[in-house]
């Protein structure tokens, strides 16, 4: 008897993945995934951590959306910077998102920093880095502000500043020169702006604004489009077409009601 | 056994396994060139964005130059071959002028440009070219290329980075295509420099390797004016 194929229940499909491989050999191009380059960083400050991006997707060398979020949402103390392949970074962190509301539920207790990266990075190594997402993820919990990069092969770094990105040697540059232990909050998001916008104007891959994220012990504060750098100008003339520019090919009207004359509405 | 009799002491048999050489001798650096003519006018403008990959090796790297007092060339694709392209086409025009004792016009040079590429047959230079001026009845002339010379005269073209996005815009606007009932009056140069910009600040939203600066030359029977213009720098 022929071998019968049981469809999986969860997690993802594989059924195309032999006929695509066969389609390969062939000469058969894959599709590509929107936006690897990006800009994200984080920094630990003396009472909190502060997250930033830039706002650029692209699809090889067009841009495919000018002001998109990168900064996600993992709980109400703990958010995500993602960079590389954007579904991957989108489906890995609202994923992990759902598992650590059902922690909560079934815990009652704030969510940990550490338990979101395990669970990220262990979903990430558990698929080989074919997930194409490179994160950075910081929170605040009972241990204080803290602050991890998780690569798409499943390492982890635990660092009082961090870059990621094709952007990241950019704004590594500006904590490089700027950071010192013990900063403001002010200073933090200055920096973290400051380390965004050179990415944004050094490296291609990123562009456009600068979302920041800032969580205290009792805070969270998401600063969407906190600089707006690069407004675009107002255009030389307007390029509304007078009536009648669109050529009418084909034109028919039909009925689709039948209007029966009725008597006259009695108005008195 | 002894270790000296194992197989594992003897060396492998020397093969002559075929080596990879590679020559990469191009690059992309990116940017994006229109060039339209006009009745008695010719406007050729490119950005000055220079890069590579996802770096920009400079923000003012001009890749239109001004060849005679009727003519302007523009070369996307690879710097260092535009660059070349460029001291050749001189040198072969101060030949022409110490042969002809005149400056060569638009249409001879674009022939002339043509033959140069050509002569680089299977060792092109990595330019993909635009020639811009006013012809010797004074009427605005755009000649665009391929890299290997074969060339066309045309009333307006895109080339480089972003062309996919300007041409279709240029067809409209330009060349009044899909359009019903549109004015076919000539454009004036007012009008072509608002079109011009308009393309350049368009492109630059959507395409990474375009932007920073936007160099114009109008090259008029008069000569040729140089105008330029902040783009977008992220």
């Amino acid at each position: 008897m022929a071998p019968q194929q049981v469809k999986p229940v969860g997690g993802f499909s594989f059924e195309n993945y032999t006929r695509n491989a066969v389609l390969e050999t062939k000469g058969a191009k894959p599709p590509k995934a929107t936006s690897t380059g990006t800009t994200i960083v984080g920094v630990i400050y003396d009472k909190g951590v502060c997250l930033g991006a830039d706002t650029r997707a692209t699809e090889g060398p067009i841009v495919a959306d000018k002001n998109c979020e990168k900064i996600h949402y993992l709980a109400p103390n703990l958010y995500c910077c993602g960079a590389g392949t954007a579904a991957d970074t989108e489906f890995t962190t609202n994923s992990i998102s759902s598992q650590l509301e059902l922690h909560r539920l079934s815990t009652g207790r704030k969510t940990r920093v550490v338990t979101a990266m395990t669970l990220l990075k262990q979903m990430l190594f558990r698929y080989q880095g074919h997930i194409g997402a490179a994160l950075v993820l910081g929170g605040y919990d009972i241990n204080g502000p803290q602050l991890y990069t998780i690569y798409p092969h499943g390492s982890t770094d635990k660092l009082p500043y961090v870059t990621m990105g094709s952007g990241s040697l950019a704004a590594m540059s500006v904590f490089e020169s700027k950071w010192r232990p013990n900063l403001t909050r002010e200073e933090a998001i200055a920096i973290v702006s400051e380390a965004i916008e050179a990415g944004i104007f050094n490296d291609l891959g990123s562009g456009s604004n600068v979302d920041v994220c800032v969580i205290e012990e009792n805070s969270t504060d998401y600063l969407r489009n906190h600089v707006r750098p690069n407004e675009r100008g107002i255009k030389e003339q307007s390029y509304r077409y007078p009536r009648g520019t669109t050529a009418i090919l084909k034109e028919s009207i039909r009925n689709f009601v039948d209007v029966v004359e009725g008597d006259a509405m009695d108005m008195s | 056994m002894n270790f000296l009799d194992s197989p594992l002491s003897k060396p492998a048999p020397y093969v002559v396994a075929p080596i990879e050489h590679r020559f990469d001798p191009y690059e992309d650096n990116g940017g994006t060139s229109v060039a339209i003519a006009g009745e008695d006018f010719c406007v050729v403008a490119s950005d000055t964005r220079q890069s590579n990959g996802y770096m920009i090796n400079s923000r003012y790297a001009p890749k239109a130059y001004k060849m005679s007092s009727t003519a302007v060339l523009s070369c996307n694709g690879f710097h260092a071959d535009g660059v070349t392209l460029k001291k050749v086409l001189e040198q072969r025009m101060k030949m022409y002028k110490y042969s002809h004792d005149k400056d060569m016009s638009v249409t001879a040079l674009a022939q002339m440009l043509s033959n140069t590429l050509y002569q680089r047959r299977f060792f092109p230079y990595y330019a993909f070219c635009l020639l811009g001026g006013v012809d010797a009845d004074g009427k605005g002339a755009v000649y665009c290329y391929d890299s290997v010379g074969s060339f066309e005269r045309e009333n307006y073209r895109t080339s480089g980075s972003a062309s996919a996005l300007i041409q279709p815009f240029l067809d409209n606007q330009v060349g009044r295509k899909n359009q019903q009932n549109a004015s076919t009056a000539p454009l004036t140069l007012e009008a072509v420099l608002r079109i011009t910009k308009d393309a350049f600040t368009s492109a630059t939203e959507r395409d990474i390797h375009t932007g920073d600066n936007l160099q114009i030359f109008v090259i008029t029977r008069d000569g040729v004016e140089e105008q330029n213009f902040p783009l977008k720098k992220d």
